[in-house]
């Protein structure tokens, strides 16, 4: 087990100077801290003492909101958490009563799915990768690859027809098939970013400023981590891997090869390079999932499921049966099994679990998300003390905290 | 060594603790056990450190409530073994007005916020943990919101429309 340093250590005391501790406000809305939260940190000159988090800025009371509403209700809830990757996180509730409800999806609806997972997975480490360069003072990097956030963006609403809180999924598939074009721009996608990624990573990975700033920082062991209950790319980066799509195959994961990139030492440089890797990995599964799709019948995007899968919209206008449908779900009057489920996805930033309770009512009985954020950043104001302040800013980026999934 | 599955580990379970670790079902693939608030530390530290379970990660803890029930709040952890990969659910449920249960802070760390958030929205006291405060909601909170005797606003009610406000 790591020990951070005790409280009181890091205080100069020998010199003739009368040493004064002083107290930072770092937050709430901080240009530095990538969200909603404040750490109140004692500081030594530019060290830091100890430290506060205070969270909640931003709490909806989400969970609270869930036991009140129908099934496809919730689902705007979800869509909310991390917005960074929102389609991770629909498509994860969207399982989970899958799950409840029995029902199998076809095959061809899991590889889609798993294409808009990856690239939701890719827009987030770019976004997170991006503004650790920024925060590091390089701004080109994020300048280049923001562009590529846009492109999948582009993808998502030739999908869907909305680009950040999506809510691109329905209980057994998608709303609508995925068009030529949104294959097209997929295919685009495979081809343009993974030049833009190699640029990326010669502009970090042997700057010597950037090397600086990241190596050795905030390194965590393994141990710690897992004491921690630390998850996704930063606990890969102390060398665990533990990836849920590996360890426990949801939609169809299992039918892919992939590898899931681990780091040595767990500091900021290795969680860069972890989500770098994370990456490549990420488009190696698009690409067998596109090479997957071909083999299938192209007109299927939905499980069989009339009574939970919510008709297209041309459909509610055009046909009783489906408007019929259309309404009793939505407003939950459809019959679901007693039971509960916990289901378990792999998000941007680690296990996004959803457990939830079902007591046969018009809405779950108990709804709990287990939101990565919220546990990866318990740790922050331990592994602050003793620490720079620069580099318990960089710290922050690399943990890569999203106060939507921080508060819920 | 030998495969773990949900009924091996729940042979393990009952042979250390006996009547004290009631299986109540196995839904979904996952097991999912009820004890007591005396034995749950020892639960947790058992399958954490036996050799052969190896549930070192914990992955959630939470609560539910269940107002009608003699013992209502009910602690629920999620405990990963991440060298089988095998999940488990242990439940323990509280009466109410004496919701106290030992913290699992002593055996991991995560369960600091995760303790912290199940007091916040449920009201249950963590015994031993090292700063049980609200960690959600605002700090002069009186009432613990996700009990069910709290219920959400009416979405219906008109009382609070803009134009009562001259807005």
């Amino acid at each position: 087990m790591q020990n951070f340093p005790s409280l009181n250590t890091n205080i100069n005391t020998d010199t003739n100077l009368q040493s004064e501790l002083s107290t930072l406000n770092l937050g709430p809305t901080h240009p530095a801290t990538h969200g909603v939260f404040q750490n109140v940190l004692q500081m030594d000159g530019e060290r830091i003492v100890s430290g506060v988090s205070t969270i909640g800025y931003i709490h909806r009371a989400f969970e609270k909101i869930a036991e009140h509403r129908p099934f496809y209700q919730i689902t705007p809830l979800t869509d909310r958490l991390n917005y960074c990757s929102a389609p991770i996180n629909n498509m994860g509730w969207h399982m989970t009563v899958e799950k409840l409800l029995k029902i199998q999806t076809p095959k061809r609806v899991d590889y889609l799915r798993v294409i808009i997972m990856e690239l939701s997975r890719i827009a987030d480490h770019i976004i997170c990768n991006g503004v650790l360069g920024v925060d590091t003072g390089a701004f080109t990097g994020f300048l280049y690859m923001m562009e590529y956030r846009e492109a999948i963006y582009e993808i998502y609403e030739e999908v869907c027809g909305s680009r950040l809180t999506t809510n691109v999924g329905r209980i057994g598939g998608f709303e609508r098939n995925f068009n030529e074009i949104a294959f097209a721009k997929i295919k685009k996608f495979l081809v343009d970013f993974p030049k833009v990624l190699a640029e990326f990573e010669s502009l970090f990975n042997r700057n010597r400023i950037f090397i600086d700033r990241t190596k050795g920082v905030a390194p965590v062991t393994a141990e710690t981590a897992l004491d921690y209950s630390w998850s996704g790319p930063i606990l890969r980066a102390t060398g665990v891997d533990y990836d849920v799509r590996a360890m426990n195959p949801y939609c169809s994961y299992e039918d892919f090869d992939f590898e899931v990139p681990v780091g040595t030492t767990g500091d900021v440089y290795d969680r860069f390079l972890v989500r770098n890797e994370e990456m490549k990995q990420s488009m190696r599964m698009i690409q067998q999932a596109l090479d997957k799709i071909e083999k299938e019948d192209p007109t299927i995007f939905h499980a069989d499921v009339p009574e939970f899968y919510l008709p297209p919209k041309e459909e509610v206008y055009n046909n009783m049966e489906a408007l019929i449908y259309h309404f009793k779900i939505v407003m939950g009057e459809i019959e679901t099994p007693v039971g509960e489920v916990y289901h378990a996805v792999e998000g941007t930033n680690g296990e996004l679990g959803f457990y939830l309770v079902n007591d046969g009512g018009r809405s779950p009985y108990r709804l709990h998300f287990r939101r990565p954020s919220f546990i990866n950043y318990s740790m922050y104001a331990d592994m602050s003390r003793g620490m720079l302040l620069s580099d318990a800013i960089i710290n922050m980026s690399s943990l890569n905290v999203i106060a939507g999934e921080l508060d819920a | 060594m030998a495969e773990l599955n949900n009924e091996i580990l729940l042979e393990s379970l009952t042979g250390k603790f006996g009547e004290l670790v009631k299986p109540v079902v196995e839904d979904y693939g996952m097991l999912t056990v009820e004890t007591n608030r005396d034995t749950i530390i020892d639960l947790l530290r058992y399958i954490k450190t036996d050799a052969a379970l190896q549930f070192i990660y914990l992955t959630d803890i939470t609560a539910i409530q269940y107002p009608e029930q003699e013992n209502p709040i009910g602690v629920i952890y999620h405990v990963h073994s991440l060298v089988h990969n095998v999940r488990i659910r242990i439940k323990v449920f509280l009466p109410a007005g004496d919701e106290r249960i030992p913290s699992a802070t002593e055996l991991w760390n995560g369960a600091n916020w995760m303790e912290r958030e199940t007091y916040d929205f449920f009201g249950v006291n963590f015994e031993g943990h090292p700063n049980l405060v609200r960690i959600l909601n605002v700090d002069d909170m009186t009432v613990f919101p996700m009990r069910k005797e709290y219920p959400l606003e009416d979405p219906n009610r008109v009382d609070k429309k803009d134009f009562y406000f001259g807005r």
